[in-house]
């Protein structure tokens, strides 16, 4: 692609006073434009063409939503049953599912705003006179992050296991009865709000002590000479000055509250069938009804389901941050 | 006035005030000691369960000390035939493939979106950007990658995925767009090309945006079981991750390989088996957790 260079080398030579090099300069100049974009062009066509295959061209699959889908007529040779997918959806399982997605991910997160605001201000209370111990702890808590969802549910088996499981032992070590946790519909949302906040309490709360780095330690000082006491300082300076970085990241997270994470419904509980009616959210529902169950157009429905409500969300949340805080909106 | 105010008041208010800090500091510690430990307790457990005798397990159940230290559970993964190593070389072929690939491919597409004088930009920018708001969802993806790219059971499936991340994308054109433009346009002058450009000017010099986003990618790739639960079915192909899921979903697949006769140390064979896929992880993680905090910081100045 070095074509580009010859024409601006060859410029300044003879005839270019002439009336005729004007034109003749202007499509130099286009043919330059031309090649340099086309260059650009050209680096950016292999991410261009992934996205096509991946994201583009499978859009047009959600026509499948509408059809009574079989693998061996293809996409178009099904046929055509307009609602139908979406009325059995409706009927049966499209509460449960939206219920479980909506409830379980609001409990997230709330339960992760605390808990990572309260590590964040504990960390940054100490972050100028333990640099060991902020590592330290940061560190740790920071760990389960780059878990995958299977290691993390080996985890917690060795917690739940109804034989040999650590929670049983505590309990019958103390004449409690022990439970059979992965047959019990009811401790489940408890247990996937632990799992989930001990997962990404670290990586929330580093976004918020980065917000917290920022402020100006003058405050601090004023309030000191003031006779603030630390929760004063924390509830007047600490947290006011990251509200609006607090309100950007819960509404982004709302914005996506309608995709839950498949790993952690699939993977922590087993995929256990006794524990849907606590765990069977949008994203599994599409997995099951497409992989395990073999009904195509059910799964379509749901993930189209799930793309238009999870779509309108986005562009409401985006909306919202882009009037408090213009820079992190996403568009 | 209000100096000496101050002065007669301070010293032994700010005495007050060391002491009741150092306290408060010391509750701080205390308090993040404990989230620390308890964060940390469930890799203890697994750790320890996966060094204690089958039989223990049986008897005493999971614990944080491990009773009759045994190294049985790792010896039955390394010999019941060749499916760890192999699915080791699959993660590591994938991973370090895939997350090499994907960071080629994504500076590629990030460059000429972060150049202000590309003709395409706000257009194709929209283009990478709208897949973060909107997907034909999973079965039109699912039916794509069988039907028509026939990427099923081969190591693509687990690549193409992940090989454009559109917030990696974001993060690194954003890095590029922070390079001075008159470097580019000095370089033009000097008669250097495009793909000079790109290679010896804007790469050198993003080396924190390049690192911090080939890490994301590594942790994307080596922590993937999902891709693999969706398209591979050949046990040869199967990345660590997912025989781990296999282990765990089936117990029995442990002893697929096995005579016999010979019981398979079930209980302690996935702890071993969780040490084995966390252990590189944990080790990498060690050295690059500062490059994932300064990830977090590029991602929000955008």
């Amino acid at each position: 692609m070095q074509r580009s260079i010859k024409p601006a080398a060859a410029l300044p030579t003879a005839g270019s006073r002439r009336p005729a090099a004007l034109p003749r300069r202007l499509a130099r100049g286009l043919k330059r434009r031309a090649a340099k974009n086309g260059t650009l062009l050209l680096m950016a066509l292999p991410a261009l063409l992934v996205l096509l295959m991946l994201n583009y061209l499978p859009m047009v699959g959600i026509v499948i939503a509408f059809k009574d889908y079989k693998a061996y007529q293809g996409i178009w040779g099904s046929a055509w049953v307009g609602l139908q997918n979406f009325h059995y959806l409706f009927s049966q399982d499209a509460w449960t599912i939206t219920r479980n997605t909506l409830l379980m991910n609001s409990l997230f997160i709330v339960t992760t705003l605390v808990g990572a605001l309260g590590v964040a201000v504990l960390l940054n209370e100490i972050r100028d006179t333990s640099k060991w111990g902020t590592k330290f702890y940061q560190s740790a808590i920071f760990f389960p992050f780059f878990m995958s969802w299977v290691i993390v549910a080996t985890f917690a088996f060795a917690f739940l296991s109804a034989d040999s499981g650590l929670l049983n032992n505590l309990l019958t070590s103390v004449g409690l009865p022990a439970q059979d946790w992965y047959a019990s519909v009811n401790f489940w949302p408890a247990i996937l709000v632990v799992v989930n906040l001990w997962k990404v309490v670290g990586f929330n709360s580093l976004i918020y002590l980065a917000g917290m780095v920022a402020i100006n330690p003058e405050y601090y000082e004023a309030a000191r000479v003031d006779g603030a006491s630390k929760w004063a300082q924390i509830r007047t300076i600490t947290i006011p000055l990251i509200a609006p970085l607090i309100t950007v990241n819960v509404l982004l997270q709302i914005g996506r509250i309608f995709y839950a994470d498949f790993g952690l419904f699939y993977q922590v509980p087993n995929n256990s069938p006794i524990l849907y009616p606590a765990t069977d959210v949008v994203d599994t529902y599409v997995f099951r009804s497409l992989i395990q169950i073999g009904d195509v157009g059910m799964a379509a429905a749901a993930g189209l389901y799930q793309a238009i409500v999870g779509f309108a969300l986005v562009i409401l949340a985006n909306w919202f941050v882009r009037r408090i805080d213009p820079d992190r909106a996403l568009f | 006035m209000s100096v000496a105010h101050r002065d007669l008041r301070s010293p032994g208010r700010r005495a007050r005030n060391g002491a009741a800090d150092r306290r408060a500091r010391l509750m701080i510690h205390l308090v993040l000691s404990l989230v620390s430990l308890m964060v940390l307790l469930p890799v203890l457990l697994v750790v320890s369960s996966s060094f204690a005798s089958e039989s223990a397990i049986g008897h005493y159940g999971y614990s944080l000390l491990p009773r009759n230290l045994s190294l049985d559970a790792y010896r039955f993964l390394f010999e019941s035939g060749a499916q760890i190593p192999q699915a080791y070389r699959v993660s590591l072929i994938v991973t370090f493939g895939g997350a090499s690939l994907s960071l080629l491919v994504m500076s590629l597409i990030a460059y000429p979106l972060s150049r202000r004088d590309f003709a395409l930009r706000r257009p194709l920018s929209f283009y990478v950007f709208f897949t973060m708001l909107f997907n034909g969802g999973l079965v039109p993806f699912y039916i794509m990658m069988t039907q028509y790219l026939h990427l099923g059971n081969t190591l693509w499936a687990l690549i193409l995925p992940y090989l454009v991340v559109p917030f990696y994308v974001l993060i690194l054109r954003t890095f590029f767009a922070g390079i001075p433009f008159e470097l580019i346009e000095a370089a033009k002058l000097d008669g250097a090309g495009e793909w000079r450009i790109f290679l010896r000017i804007v790469l050198p010099l993003s080396t924190p945006a390049l690192a911090t986003v080939g890490l994301f990618s590594i942790l994307t790739y080596w922590n993937d079981w999902y891709q693999a639960l969706l398209f591979i079915s050949d046990q040869d192909k199967y990345p660590l991750q997912y025989l781990l899921y296999n282990i765990n979903a089936n117990i029995g697949a442990v002893s697929n390989n096995l005579t016999m006769g010979i019981t398979p140390p079930t209980n302690t064979g996935r702890m071993a088996m969780a040490v084995l896929a966390i252990g590189p992880v944990a080790f990498v993680f060690v050295f690059v957790q500062r490059f994932f905090v300064r990830g977090l910081t590029l991602g929000s100045l955008k």
